[in-house]
């Protein structure tokens, strides 16, 4: 237990990568579970957003430069012009269809 | 004039005809009045060519034959025959370019004259382009030096025969009488081919000099003189069609369905003459045999057109069988070896003999041109009982007439004495040779009948009274265009022009530039040489002139007396003599006797193979649908429909295959095993014994619709099924293939490092 909290109050890179991981799980969960389009539009954020910390924490840990922060503030932007497209594709979901409940937007199937 | 030159210009000769003929039959309708000024300028510049040529030959080159071939097809070494070429060649001696005048003389004044008679006809242009093929394929004839190119041009002058007899085609009797033409032809030509074909066997060439040459140093054909004698006589076959001789004259007559200017051409100067001219090309390897065979031919044509004509009382039907007749003549004389004689009367009888046609041409024109103009479309304009008196009214045309009957009936001082006169000499002088003394009777006696017809023909036509005044009145000569050719063939009729001794021709420039060849057969079977002829001849000269006046006197008189001053009357004559009247009139039943054998026989035998056709070789073909037929029904519905062979068939099937089992497996497996054979043979009754019952309760189409669309339709089955089962993967929901997305990805991870 004591390991475990002198483990915990010097951080290194497992750590960065464990929260990451949890991020990661955290919103591909939200992406594969939630009915309301808009919550799986939140769990791509989380995955983007972990994936950032991924980065930056090889960045800092690995090598002394910083691409991993340059790549970082990319993945932000990209989400940034990915999210606004998102929503307004689902804008337009509700438009047609009416709702915006992924289990009803099987109109694919035969 | 070089020996190039001659024949460079007897190739322009050749071809001018055909220029004619191709842009006349693709223009014709474009051409102002139709091109008959392009026809018939190319054959009068064609006609001076050929008077130059006849005249530097004749001066220049008297004696020798000049020739040029070249080479058209080779066919290399052709298994079973050897080498094989055909070659195109030209051959001028004397008697060639003799008869390219007379042809283009006769040509170029038929096209002058057909300006005037075939005025406002429905196929004017047609008419002058066929003229000039016809033109190009008799020369061809003439100046050809092989047997092969001599065949081409000959089928191709029956072609032009046809056209032209044709001409009016949708008449039924001018194109039956074109058919005929051609057919007849056609018969004789299987002759002159059987003749080539033993001699080119033989020889192994097509040229005359070749195969003269070869006879000369001793080879003859399949070492036998009487094949030689056959290859002769089958040779002349093609003579007996082309030159309507005895018993392939009958197409002849029916010919003068043809115009006028067409008969004067083809069947009175040129076409027929050609025969004649392809016995005396090739006279020097006809065997004594082969002579006296022609000679009896031509005794026996001249003698039973003659009699025909004296009942015929169609003014064109009368000239067509004293044309067979004269044609007899010639082949008489060059069979009796009076070889001269006989060409020489050919280009007599070519000038008086056209002259004869165009002047009753002329009278059937003007005849026409009456009847038409009082309206009457039902009398005959060529019946001579219906004509007289038109000496009045016609005079050029009338003292044209004259002079041709003149030159026919052999009195003197025209030409046409000057030739009969040498081939009756020639068959006295045969008949004291060989004692063959029937054709000299035969000729004298037909000489009698020729001036008697042909003067009771003038005398009908032209003298006494014509019956329809007001028919008479309309009458009038023909246009110049008509009466030029008329006068000019008139004054080709007289004596001077080929000897000028009007007594006699032998020493006249004509007979002495056609001396008779030396015959190339081996002496055994030659004819009498021509030394020995001669002697006879001298001898035979006198008797026959004296004979031969006497004869045409007497005809002429009784001609006259008969129809002019009316002492005898014809029709108590024709009624006293009524069986031999009607025989005559009806062409001694020739026609009737080759329908009801030739024609009937063919039609029977047509009927026979159409038998065959339809119940033998259709029979087969319809049992075998009617097999498989049977097989597709099944056994049970064959049953029911009585198809009774149709069941016999399946169970012979079924026991054959049994047997077939048996076999098979005594071959593979030796009797021993009898495990192994036991099985097959199980195996083999099983599948029979099932299948008879598939075939018996499946019924139509069973097989094709159980066990074919059996399998494809398992095949859709299986594929369904699969289907369906993966069918479940497709939910529509994103989040669902977002899984199965992740799914992949992290199987890509794991296994994949």
């Amino acid at each position: 237990m004591q390991e475990f909290f002198d483990w915990l109050r010097t951080p290194g890179l497992t750590h960065f990568l464990i929260v990451s991981g949890m991020l990661f799980s955290f919103g591909v969960f939200a992406v594969l579970t939630r009915r309301n389009a808009i919550m799986v539009l939140m769990g791509i954020e989380l995955i983007l957003n972990a994936a950032n910390i991924n980065f930056i924490a090889f960045s800092r840990y690995s090598t002394g430069t910083l691409d991993g922060q340059v790549i970082a503030i990319f993945v932000i932007i990209l989400a940034a012009a990915e999210a606004a497209i998102a929503l307004a594709i689902v804008l337009n979901i509700y438009q047609n269809f009416n709702t915006v409940n992924v289990d009803e937007l099987n109109r694919l199937r035969d | 004039m070089s020996h190039e030159t001659l024949l460079t210009l007897s190739v322009v000769i050749l071809l001018l005809p055909l220029l004619s003929f191709v842009i006349l039959i693709f223009f014709n309708k474009r051409l102002p009045r139709q091109g008959d000024w392009l026809g018939t300028g190319i054959l009068f510049v064609a006609l001076t060519l050929s008077l130059v040529i006849l005249f530097t030959k004749l001066t220049q080159y008297p004696n020798e034959t000049i020739q040029g071939s070249f080479q058209w097809v080779n066919f290399g070494n052709v298994p079973g025959i050897g080498p094989l070429t055909l070659d195109l060649g030209i051959m001028v001696d004397n008697i060639a370019a003799i008869m390219l005048v007379v042809v283009m003389i006769v040509s170029s004044l038929v096209h002058l004259f057909s300006i005037g008679y075939m005025h406002g006809d429905v196929r004017y242009g047609r008419y002058f382009s066929y003229l000039g093929i016809f033109t190009f394929s008799m020369l061809g004839i003439v100046i050809t030096n092989n047997f092969w190119m001599m065949y081409v041009f000959w089928e191709l002058v029956g072609l032009s025969s046809y056209l032209l007899i044709g001409h009016w085609f949708e008449k039924k009797s001018a194109s039956d009488a074109a058919k005929k033409a051609f057919i007849v032809n056609r018969v004789g030509d299987i002759g002159f081919f059987t003749g080539i074909m033993i001699l080119y066997a033989t020889f192994n060439t097509f040229s005359f000099d070749g195969i003269f040459g070869a006879i000369q140093s001793g080879t003859i054909p399949f070492g036998s003189e009487t094949w030689l004698t056959a290859a002769g006589i089958l040779i002349f076959m093609g003579a007996v069609g082309k030159s309507a001789q005895f018993p392939l004259h009958v197409w002849l007559p029916d010919a003068m369905e043809g115009p006028t200017p067409v008969s004067a051409l083809i069947h009175a100067a040129t076409m027929v003459a050609a025969g004649v001219y392809m016995v005396a090309r090739t006279f020097a390897m006809m065997t004594g045999d082969a002579l006296m065979f022609i000679a009896y031919i031509g005794a026996i044509t001249a003698f039973i057109s003659a009699t025909i004509a004296i009942a015929q009382n169609d003014i064109k039907k009368v000239l067509a069988y004293s044309t067979v007749s004269q044609l007899g003549y010639m082949v008489m004389g060059l069979g009796v070896g009076a070889y001269s004689a006989g060409f020489f009367h050919l280009t007599t009888h070519a000038m008086f003999k056209a002259g004869l046609f165009l002047g009753s041409g002329s009278v059937i024109h003007a005849m026409h041109h009456a009847l038409h103009h009082a309206g009457d479309h039902h009398t005959d304009p060529q019946d001579i009982r219906n004509m007289g008196g038109l000496k009045s009214k016609m005079p050029i045309t009338f003292w044209t007439f004259i002079m041709f009957t003149l030159a026919i009936s052999g009195v003197p001082f025209t030409s046409g004495f000057l030739s009969k006169d040498e081939i009756l000499a020639g068959t006295l002088a045969y008949g004291s040779l060989t004692g063959h003394y029937l054709i000299p009777i035969i000729g004298f006696l037909v000489a009698g009948l020729t001036a008697f017809y042909m003067f009771r023909m003038v005398i009908l036509t032209f003298f006494g009274e014509h019956k329809d005044h007001h028919r008479f009145e309309a009458i009038h000569e023909s246009p110049t265009t008509m009466t030029i050719p008329l006068i000019v063939f008139a004054a080709l009729s007289f004596f001077a022009f080929y000897s000028f001794n009007p007594f006699g021709a032998a020493d006249g420039w004509f007979m002495s530039a056609i001396p008779r060849p030396e015959s190339a057969v081996p002496a055994t079977v030659a004819a009498a040489g021509i030394a020995e002829f001669n002697e006879a001849l001298h001898h035979s000269h006198t008797t026959a002139m004296i004979l031969s006046l006497l004869v045409a006197g007497t005809g002429i008189l009784i001609a006259f007396a008969t129809y002019y001053w009316k002492k005898i009357s014809a029709d108590k004559v024709a009624t006293a003599l009524a069986p031999v009247h009607t025989f005559l009139a009806n062409k001694w039943y020739f026609d009737e006797l080759y329908q009801a054998t030739v024609v009937n026989g063919t039609d029977a035998l047509a009927a026979a193979y159409r038998w065959f056709d339809e119940k033998i070789i259709d029979g087969v073909v319809n049992g075998a649908a009617t097999v498989t037929k049977a097989v597709t029904l099944g056994t049970k519905q064959n049953w029911e429909e009585g198809n009774v062979g149709a069941i016999v068939y399946l169970v012979v099937a079924g026991v054959i295959s049994i047997y077939a089992g048996w076999v098979t497996g005594n071959a593979i497996w030796p009797p021993e095993t009898t495990v192994w054979l036991a099985a097959w043979y199980g195996l083999i009754s099983l599948g029979v014994a099932g299948l008879s019952f598939f075939m018996f309760y499946v019924g139509v189409g069973g097989f094709d619709n159980r066990i074919v669309d059996g399998m494809v339709n398992l095949v859709a089955y299986v594929a369904g099924f699969f289907g369906l089962l993966t069918r479940k993967v497709q939910t529509g929901k994103i989040q669902t293939y977002l899984a199965w997305v992740l799914f992949g990805v992290m199987v890509f991870f794991l296994w994949f490092r």
